[in-house]
């Protein structure tokens, strides 16, 4: 990473900090303790299984949330407010601003998931009293929902870097929404003809495969994760994510700043 | 070789939702500004001096025509690693510091820790705020912000210096400390372009300036080249407190004060209001040339319409 993106990431992180985005990590301790506590109470033998699955949905949602949520104003903001005159007047191409952005929010949420990911695990020692080696399902999961974070954010400045905060909120919204049901739209593109097939075949390729990320019920099961799934879906994200701010720095570069 | 050099850069938007219809914000420009100068860009409000700025600093796109700085494209980084710029109102993100922003800027152009160590300091001293670094931009004043905004664009020592309306936001002092700062950077040989609608402050500091209205360049030149073409006049005091008719005649502004007339007119006519004078037998105390000054040239410039400048492309205002 040259030190420009290096540095624009580093202020995006500390913006994020400074902004207190990761106060959300205090709702998750909260909610993962009082779970835990209740799950004790009311569950017997399947203590393990809900603790993964309300943690790891946790995790997901509450980075989904700050992924859409700062994703959409890292250009645009930075645009209302006129901080990116003094940042594109140096010698700082806007690709190298658009990467910059992505790795400053990327890195928060990977901070965010691992101060939340420790507190999944406390809880598991807590209500079963040891970890065991079907655990690792869990750092895989955690590991994917990163993953998901990743195109996100890219999805998030790809829509920021031509249209409105609301506008964009609401298309990465409906992306990770449709994503999340993209197995099933290709399903359906399969018991349909014609133009109907062609269209949901086209949206089903065209928004990120979220469900293919998700192996949350695998891991709260303890069922083992394909090493080749590990492999095919960093390899998707890389290559969407990519694509994504493929696209963003196309469309930013041309651009004129009003 | 020339600091900064348009050719016929022109800038046209296209406006409206269903319909567009394409509004010039400037016309061909051609301006020069040689290294060591400083020239002041002078306009009414949109006239079309940040257009120009920003798409000098490869934040707008030309719509037409070319500039070069230093020599170089405006998308050349080598070139931006030797230029500063402070735009009109400055915002900056408000969760760093002062000594934080600083030191962020100076990473993007280019500058190692151990020089910004050193220098961001006296950057913040130069422009007033020595105590101020370690405090968040969320409690700087708007004069403060503009104080930091113009240390962001020296730090890095940069060649050419472009600063949009650098004395806005600042009081009496400030503008007299911002003042004694340009004349800084020109002793130490820095090209500076700034732009402002405040004429004594351009024509106290530079040595050319080039006045904008209505996306159109209406005149560049030393402060004394422009003004010498507006009609000069002239101040003649004589003693008494009679006004001949004939003086009136031709325009003259009287005022009687005491036992002494003083009348200002056209320097034409001064042979004639002595010839007056002496015939009429009243001694003459004083002829005084009055000087022009830019705010005169300027209003002569404009004349009245001191309308918004974005034209209509067609010739339409």
């Amino acid at each position: 990473m040259n030190s420009r993106i290096y540095n624009i990431a580093a202020n995006t992180f500390r913006e994020a900090v400074r902004d207190r985005v990761l106060y959300n990590l205090i709702a998750f301790a909260l909610l993962l303790t009082g779970a835990a506590v209740l799950v004790g109470q009311i569950s017997i033998d399947i203590e393990r299984l809900v603790v993964i699955n309300l943690g790891l949905t946790a995790v997901s949602l509450f980075g989904v949330v700050i992924a859409i949520f700062i994703g959409i104003g890292l250009v645009s903001k930075e645009i209302d407010k006129r901080t990116l005159y003094t940042v594109l007047s140096r010698p700082v191409r806007r690709w190298e601003f658009i990467a910059g952005k992505f790795f400053g929010l990327t890195g928060t949420l990977v901070v965010n998931t691992l101060c939340m990911a420790a507190g999944v695990f406390a809880s598991l020692l807590y209500v079963s009293g040891h970890l065991q080696g079907s655990d690792r399902g869990v750092v895989v999961a955690l590991y994917f929902i990163v993953l998901q974070f990743a195109i996100i954010t890219a999805v998030a400045l790809f829509f920021s870097s031509f249209s409105s905060p609301l506008l964009s909120a609401v298309f990465t919204f409906a992306f990770f929404v449709i994503g999340s049901f993209a197995e099933d739209l290709r399903g359906f593109a399969h018991m349909t003809h014609g133009i109907t097939q062609w269209l949901a075949t086209a949206a089903a390729y065209v928004v990120p495969n979220f469900s293919a990320l998700n192996v949350i019920n695998q891991a709260a099961h303890g069922e083992a994760i394909a090493s080749q799934l590990i492999t095919y879906n960093t390899a998707y994200a890389l290559v969407y994510a990519l694509a994504a701010l493929s696209a963003a720095t196309l469309i930013f570069d041309s651009r004129s700043l009003k | 070789m020339a600091a900064i050099e348009t050719l016929g850069l022109e800038k046209t938007y296209s406006v409206g939702f269903w319909r567009k219809r394409p509004k010039r914000a400037l016309h061909p420009l051609d301006l020069t500004v040689e290294e060591g100068e400083i020239l002041g860009f002078l306009g009414p409000n949109g006239a079309g001096k940040t257009t120009t700025l920003k798409m000098l600093m490869g934040l707008v796109f030309p719509s037409g025509g070319t500039a070069r700085i230093l020599g170089m494209e405006l998308d050349d980084p080598r070139m931006k690693a030797q230029i500063g710029f402070l735009p009109e109102q400055p915002y900056f993100y408000d969760y760093l510091t002062g000594r934080e922003l600083l030191r962020y800027y100076g990473k993007l152009s280019g500058m190692d820790s151990a020089t910004l160590t050193r220098k961001i300091d006296p950057a913040l001293e130069r422009v007033g705020l020595r105590d101020a670094g370690h405090l968040q931009l969320r409690k700087f004043s708007k004069g403060m912000l503009q104080r930091v905004g113009i240390a962001q664009a020296i730090l890095h020592d940069p060649k050419v210096v472009f600063l949009d309306e650098p004395m806005s936001g600042l009081d009496p002092m400030g503008r007299r400390e911002v003042r004694t700062l340009i004349e800084g950077l020109k002793a130490e040989g820095k090209t500076v372009f700034f732009s402002t609608h405040i004429l004594s402050d351009a024509e106290a500091l530079c040595d050319r300036v080039a006045i904008i209205h209505q996306g159109k360049l209406r005149g560049v030149g030393a402060v004394e080249e422009l003004t010498a073409g507006v009609t000069a006049q002239v101040e003649i005091v004589w003693a008494g407190t009679s006004i001949p008719a004939s003086l009136r005649a031709l325009g003259a502004d009287c005022h009687v004060a005491g036992d002494t007339v003083r009348a200002v007119l056209g320097a034409g006519h001064q042979d004639v209001v002595l010839e007056t004078l002496k015939s009429e037998k009243l001694r003459l105390i004083s002829v005084i040339p009055v000087r022009t000054s830019l705010e005169e040239y300027f209003v002569a410039q404009l004349g009245t319409d001191t309308s918004v400048g974005v034209t209509q492309v067609g010739g339409q205002q």
